[in-house]
């Protein structure tokens, strides 16, 4: 739409920014000197790990920032031969939304709940005077068309809530779309979605690229989703850029030593060396575990809507093994290890724990077995107790079930060796430590029990792709050190290729499909598995970086 | 909690108030010294206006009006403090089971709340310490029956959140009991709310003493500010300083505890800070 006025130009230059951070930050700069070059008709992505300025720089080209103690200063953003950092608060309103849009992570809290979808859209046209009210409400159904929403009509009258997470994250793309912009700068728009959905998303996103040659700034985490997308790609570290090149160059040819650090913490699809427990006894049997939720009804005597969280879900695990359970959101894995572990109560079904059925136990029967089986939770912040010290918070299990202090916090000190972390982190409370630490603390805690059952609720979802790879050696070396059975709940077929030895997969709180990793991971048999194989970000790429790692593995000393 | 200390300390207006309220304290605690005796025996002529003969003048039957202020302060912190605990422990109780249980323990306990919280809470203080005589006791009684509600809302809030955390469900899978999780993980984490509510709270026990007092309904033998303005409202025109003199000292120490409320919140709640 907005012709090029030097078709050689770059569509968007970044030269020299930095981005100061207050004061009593623990860095200067949350965006130190990084200069880049965004062509027409490209995709770049920005890559980095949690901290690494790399949401901040791309937002800075839209003149947002978090707080008005994090501001540029220095370097230019030149865009259509214009500085973006000179330019007034009205210059850059006419901008955004027009020349250049930008869709969020979440679809939900970036939507206005009580407006209707269509409402949203069309405000985005009023306010840049696009057409009046018949032309507009036809140029929304036509968006909304674009972006494969299944009857816009209806998308139109709906409200945020009413679409799933992919659908509203469509039209967050068709708002974005709205004003044809030039720019499209897109902060981890799949993150938060399934992976089957993120599929879709990534596709669309390249689709409408080269149907309308736009530029995109795509920032993301995952090397998966760079593989499938990028065209270019910068590397960014601490604030500052440690490497830029085309997509083939950064993801086959790593120069600086953190991209390639990144680049192999990524793990692989390919699982791991076969372990056999045919011959070991099973630890824990599920058989035939029910669960359903009932919403709605309630006051005005309306009919409740029942949801079948899981529906006659069984498996077994023997003694040693270590048994996958994956699924997306809603495949009610999670349900599963919470009524596994008793903190939720199923509706029916045994729960076969070295023998014993604990499901129709009472509270106070349960309580001894409840050191056999420990669970490691998902969320490193909010899974420690703030007001406890590391000490107290791992110390207290074996406390609780009769164990002196004094052995209990020897046994603590221990414990924090095994996880890899010093014995002075027991005198330090649990904000003092970084997620992956946490992570390492929650295992301590779940350990401190001596359990013969770990149940590990997605422990490594919420880490940055390094501290997950570190967090899951260490969990397997404990596991084998130990002897420890393990149920690992993730929706990361990656990481449960290098974890388990067999998986179940869930879809719909059903088992639809489960054995060794190996087996389903080469011959899928059930459609959704198949869907889910087919939909991890970088097969591709993931299989040649497999390929280059094993042959630097044999020609290394 | 150093970092709490430093935020109170950084926040003017509450340091401001918790001097006021030290005063205040300081007062009560010299009474005895000051005024040695029975702060209702008659010193002189009565109607003696301020900076005379006595500091603050006299009231009607010619007692010290100085006297009744510092003695009055004992009776009026004494209330406000002794109350709000046993609101506090009442509230805390209360909520916390009905937040930490859910289903129909709380469905119960919540509805004896709504049954408190539908009588007009003043109206319902009089009628406790007319039926109960009116004594230093059945006030202090009066005031936290009327009181709780609201601090047991709060912690049924507080309860329920915390009750999904993560944390609180590593220490069920741990095995610990509901005691034991009650009392030391989550109580701990709810315990700044409190505070601070806790502390708004002795503000409104003040009032409410005054207000009780003002119609009569408290102690006859007991000073207390509510008392000395109570006594004066028919002169109110030939002698304002009989009531400003204590009405005075409710304000300002109603605006100290409220300050040192503020503080409080702003230095333990950090997050809510930023909004």
């Amino acid at each position: 739409m907005n012709a090029a006025k030097n078709p050689d130009a770059p569509l968007l230059l970044i030269e020299g920014l930095s981005v100061s951070l207050p004061a009593s930050a623990d860095r200067r700069h949350a965006v130190e000197d990084v200069s880049l070059e965004l062509g027409r008709n490209q995709i770049l992505c920005v890559v980095g790990e949690s901290g690494s300025g790399k949401s901040v720089m791309s937002r800075a080209i839209l003149g947002l920032f978090p707080s008005r103690h994090v501001q540029p200063s220095a370097g230019r953003i030149v865009f259509d031969g214009e500085d973006l950092l000179q330019a007034t608060p009205e210059r850059l309103r006419e901008l955004r939304g027009n020349r250049i849009a930008m869709i969020f992570q979440e679809p939900m809290t970036a939507l206005n709940p009580v407006l209707r979808i269509g409402a949203q859209i069309d405000e985005v046209l009023e306010i840049h005077r696009a057409g009046d009210g018949p032309a507009r409400r036809a140029r929304v159904l036509e968006l909304l068309a674009a972006v494969n929403l299944p009857d816009p009509q209806q998308i139109l009258s709906a409200y945020p809530h009413q679409l799933s997470g992919g659908q509203r994250q469509r039209a967050m793309i068709a708002m974005a779309l709205a004003l044809e912009p030039d720019i499209l700068i897109a902060d981890e728009p799949t993150t938060a979605l399934d992976v089957t959905t993120q599929a879709q998303i990534l596709s669309l996103i390249r689709e409408l690229q080269r149907k309308k040659g736009m530029g995109v700034i795509f920032v993301t985490h995952d090397f998966g989703v760079v593989a499938e997308i990028a065209d270019r790609i910068a590397v960014m570290q601490h604030g500052r850029l440690v490497e830029q090149g085309s997509a083939a160059e950064v993801l086959h040819r790593p120069q600086a030593a953190y991209t390639r650090s990144l680049l192999a913490a990524v793990p692989s699809l390919t699982p791991g060396p076969k372990r056999d427990f045919s011959a070991q006894p099973v630890v824990l049997g599920v058989n035939g575990l029910n669960k359903s939720y009932r919403s709605g009804g309630g006051l005005f005597g309306g009919k409740g809507r029942s949801v079948d969280a899981l529906a006659g879900v069984s498996f077994s695990v023997r003694r040693g093994e270590t048994v996958g359970i994956v699924g997306e959101s809603g495949s009610g894995k999670s349900t599963a290890a919470r009524c596994i572990a008793r903190l939720i109560e199923a509706d029916s079904g045994q729960i076969m724990v070295e023998g014993v059925d604990i499901a129709p136990l009472t509270p106070r029967a349960l309580r001894p077995v409840r050191r056999r089986m420990q669970m490691v939770f998902q969320d490193p912040f909010g899974s420690l107790n703030p007001r406890r010290t590391v000490g107290q918070l791992i110390s207290e299990g074996p406390i609780v079930h009769g164990v002196s202090a004094a052995s209990a916090h020897a046994r603590t000190l221990e414990l924090l060796e095994l996880v890899g972390l010093e014995r002075r982190a027991a005198e330090r409370f649990p904000h003092e430590f970084s997620g992956g630490q946490r992570q390492r603390i929650g295992l301590a805690r779940a350990l401190a029990l001596e359990p013969a059952i770990l149940v590990a609720d997605e422990p490594v979802s919420a880490l940055d792709v390094s501290v997950q790879d570190q967090v899951l050696r260490l969990l397997a070396d404990i596991r084998n050190r130990l002897g420890l059975t393990v149920l690992f709940i993730t929706h990361d077929l990656r990481v449960a290729s290098q974890v388990c030895d067999s998986i179940v997969v869930m879809h719909k709180g059903r088992v639809v499909e489960s054995g060794p990793v190996a087996e389903v991971y080469a011959h899928p048999a059930h459609a959704y598995t198949q869907a889910l194989l087919a939909a991890v970000p970088g097969r591709q790429w993931g299989n040649a970086n497999e390929a280059r790692a094993a042959a630097a593995a044999t020609t290394a000393p | 909690m150093n970092g709490g200390i430093q935020r109170f300390l950084r926040h003017r207006p509450a340091v401001g108030g918790l001097t006021l309220l030290l005063l205040v304290l300081l007062a009560a605690a010299l009474a005895g010294v000051l005024y040695p005796g029975n702060p209702f025996a008659i010193v002189g002529q009565p109607f003696q206006p301020p900076l005379g003969e006595h500091v603050l003048g006299t009231d009607a039957l010619g007692r010290d009006l100085a006297a009744g202020l510092l003695h009055g302060a004992r009776t009026t912190l004494l209330v406000g403090v002794v109350a709000t605990v046993i609101a506090t422990v009442a509230g805390v109780t209360i909520g916390g089971l009905a937040g930490y249980f859910g289903g129909r323990l709380d469905n119960l306990l919540m509805r004896f709340t709504e049954l408190f919280q539908t009588i007009p809470f003043f109206l319902f203080a009089i009628l406790l310490v007319a039926v109960l005589g009116a004594s230093i006791h059945s006030v202090i009684f009066a005031i936290a029956v009327v009181s709780w509600p609201p601090m047991a809302r709060l912690v049924r809030g507080e309860f329920m959140a915390m009750r999904n955390r993560e944390f609180v469900q590593a220490c069920v899978s741990l095995g610990m009991g509901h005691t034991r999780i009650i009392v030391l993980h989550i109580l701990p984490n709810t315990l700044s709310s409190i505070i601070v509510t806790g502390s708004v709270m002795v503000a409104t026990a003040i009032l409410i003493e005054s207000g009780l007092s003002f119609l009569g309904l408290s102690d006859a033998n007991t000073m207390s500010w509510g008392f000395i303005i109570g006594s004066g409202r028919t002169v109110l025109r030939t002698a304002w300083w009989i009531c400003a003199v204590p009405g005075v000292a409710i304000l300002l120490t109603v605006m100290a505890i409220n300050l040192v409320g503020d503080g409080l919140n702003d230095a333990l709640n950090p997050r809510l800070r930023s909004l």
